[in-house]
């Protein structure tokens, strides 16, 4: 296999609030000899927010962090959900709609850019299973997960609109998806199947109607819970730290008790590849994983 | 037994009367499928040749009544238009039946659509003008006018949408994807005079765009591609544009993000919030940060107004630029 070269589009989370994201990440791709050249000129994708105020500002700005990816004729990689699909709906509005592509590419001239629509856009889940390939990572597996019931959270940007994803991210069955179920597989672990691992976690209305958010985060928890998982694994940082930061209010609301450590998928990913435990960083969660490790 | 022709399957269908069974359960059926046979074939199946009590609306067989619509394991479907094939590629040779929402389940898979219709009336899904009753010539609009409707009026009001919508299962007051799709449509008509009260109205905490999870469930369930959450964001734009949004949590949440990309490139994540619910709004944080500050996922001087420890974009210079020329909306101070 040659050597698989990406842009990395972090996203402010895995800058900010989970560290750990960008160092397993990092870690993860070092362990498998993936080169991966960060974006440092990449600024937010606007996380749906951006695009409520302000849907063409936010198209301009994505375009501009494809562009970076563009000049090295790389792939975007993306280790967030939320990243993934503003990125790809500005990817696809733009690579669909010629005339809003020229109005782009005029205010993108004025920094010296232009957006050709020559880099593919896809989450790290979808690069390791689709282009490092399962078999090649179970080869790569020194701490197989064997004694954890791992619940798989596939986060909803990774897998609608499913139109937009068919290509080059996954190309999930929303209503049955596999990809987290399978890499859980490839190392060793034992994914549980739940109802709510293809739902939403409620994140992105935490502040305007936090009920909401604590009834859709809870209900994810409580189903993994009961399904017997020791811990729960994402893809999307997002998840992570609705479902991570918490698991205390969200316990009040449902009236049960909520403990449940949440790694994100690279994370998991890392553990068994047996990187370190500075890069996996279980550090920087509220909900803290004590039995990780088989015993 | 399978040919090229047949599947051998199992139906499993979710089976209740509200006025004689305590409690719904679910019922197998087992048949071979022919290849063109549709969602709705299999119904009629199970009514024909299995049991004439089952329970199900249908009407037009065309895809335009909207009644047929059910679950086919956890997918919402128009059952006169999806294959059944289709559907066993997806999930195999066991399909699930249930109504599109279970608690609202009256037979089978009829359900009391009521909370559909009545918030679906709410955002005023009917063109409001003066028009002359005896016209002389016919309303005319340009193709630039049509094509802005973004298929909105495709809408067959199947619900699909509406009961897939996970918001609108936990707050019953959100009116959910299908009123915003109409809401869009309707004030999207060039003939149409109250927009700015679907604005208006859609804005309303709790009921309005701003408590939409943003999931995606909506565009998925759609089976006449109508995309409610374009048409969410879309009122979003527009909200903005019209000068209908004021100064509230999820809009200063909303703009607080160009402020932040304007000064970092990437998101702050703890000024956003200090900024979207204001100082007196920050209590309802307070212990959550704690927890953050305590694994370092944030840090004490984030909060310190003189210290700037946020990491920021390579050629910021760019991003503030583009801001600069590509910022179209604003958010009044009131």
């Amino acid at each position: 296999m040659s050597q698989l070269k990406y842009a990395l589009f972090t996203g402010c989370t895995a800058k900010q609030s989970t560290p750990e994201l960008l160092s397993s990440t990092l870690a993860v791709a070092e362990k498998l000899g993936v080169e991966i050249t960060i974006l440092e000129e990449a600024s937010c994708c606007g996380a749906s927010h951006l695009q409520d105020f302000d849907e063409f500002l936010a198209h301009v700005l994505n375009a501009r962090n494809i562009c970076y990816a563009e000049k090295l004729g790389l792939t975007m990689i993306t280790i967030c959900n939320t990243c993934q699909l503003n990125s790809a709906m500005t990817k696809h509005a733009l690579d669909t709609d010629p005339a809003l592509k020229a109005k782009v590419n005029e205010k993108l001239a004025e920094v010296g850019l232009e957006y050709k629509g020559t880099s593919e856009i896809k989450h790290f889940l979808y690069a390791l299973i689709d282009e490092y390939g399962l078999d090649n990572i179970k080869d790569k597996v020194t701490v197989p997960l064997s004694h954890l019931n791992i619940a798989p959270f596939y986060g909803c940007h990774n897998i609608r609109p499913s139109e937009l994803h068919q290509k080059s991210n996954g190309g999930e069955n929303p209503y049955n998806p596999t990809s987290l179920d399978q890499l859980i597989e490839a190392l060793e672990g034992n994914p549980i199947d739940y109802a709510h691992k293809n739902k939403c976690c409620g994140f992105h209305v935490e502040l305007q109607a936090n009920h909401t958010s604590e009834v859709l985060a809870g209900n994810a928890l409580l189903d993994a819970i009961d399904s017997n998982a020791d811990i729960m694994v994402t893809p999307c940082p997002l998840c992570h730290l609705k479902m991570d930061t918490y698991q205390d209010s969200v316990s009040k609301t449902m009236g049960r008790d909520v403990e449940l450590p949440v790694l994100h998928m690279p994370q998991m990913v890392a553990l068994a590849l047996g990187c370190t435990e500075k890069e996996i960083g279980l550090n920087f969660h509220v909900q803290k994983a004590t039995q990780l490790y088989p015993a | 037994m399978f040919t090229e022709k047949y599947k051998k399957i199992t139906i499993k269908a979710f089976r209740f009367n509200v006025e004689t069974d305590y409690l719904p359960y679910y019922k197998t059926y087992e048949m071979e499928v022919e290849n063109n046979e549709l969602i709705l074939d299999l119904l009629n199946r199970i009514k024909w040749e299995h049991d004439g009590s089952f329970s199900y609306r249908r009407s037009c067989r065309h895809g335009i009544c909207g009644s047929c619509s059910i679950k086919v394991n956890g997918k919402p479907v128009l059952a006169c238009k999806e294959n059944a094939w289709d559907m066993i590629k997806l999930f195999g040779d066991e399909l699930i039946f249930d109504p599109q929402s279970k608690k609202r389940a009256v037979k089978d898979m009829i359900i009391d659509k009521g909370d559909f219709w009545e918030k679906h009336a709410a955002v005023k899904p009917f063109v409001v003008a003066d028009i002359d009753p005896h016209p002389e010539n016919e309303t005319k609009m340009s193709m630039a006018q049509v094509e802005n409707f973004l298929d909105s009026d495709y809408c067959i009001q199947c619900g699909n949408c509406h009961y897939a919508c996970p918001a609108l299962e936990v707050n019953e007051e959100f009116f959910g994807p299908a009123a915003f799709a109409a809401a869009y449509r309707f004030t999207i008509d060039p003939r149409d005079e109250a927009g700015t009260e679907r604005l208006e109205i859609t804005a309303q905490p709790a009921q309005g765009i701003w408590d939409c999870v943003k999931c995606f469930e909506c565009a998925e369930a759609c089976p006449k591609d109508v995309n409610p959450i374009e048409k969410i964001t879309k009122l979003h734009n527009m909200q903005f544009e019209q000068n209908v949004a004021r100064r509230n949590v999820a809009t200063k949440h909303a703009e607080g993000f160009v402020k932040s990309i304007k000064k970092n490139g990437f998101l702050d994540e703890a000024d956003i919030v200090l900024y979207s619910e204001g100082p007196l709004g920050m209590h309802k944080h307070v212990k959550t940060a704690l927890k953050m500050l305590k694994v370092g996922k944030i840090h004490f001087t984030d909060a310190l107004p003189f210290v700037d420890n946020m990491p920021k974009s390579k050629n910021l210079d760019e991003i503030q630029k583009l801001i600069e020329i590509s910022q179209t909306n604003k958010l009044p101070k009131i």
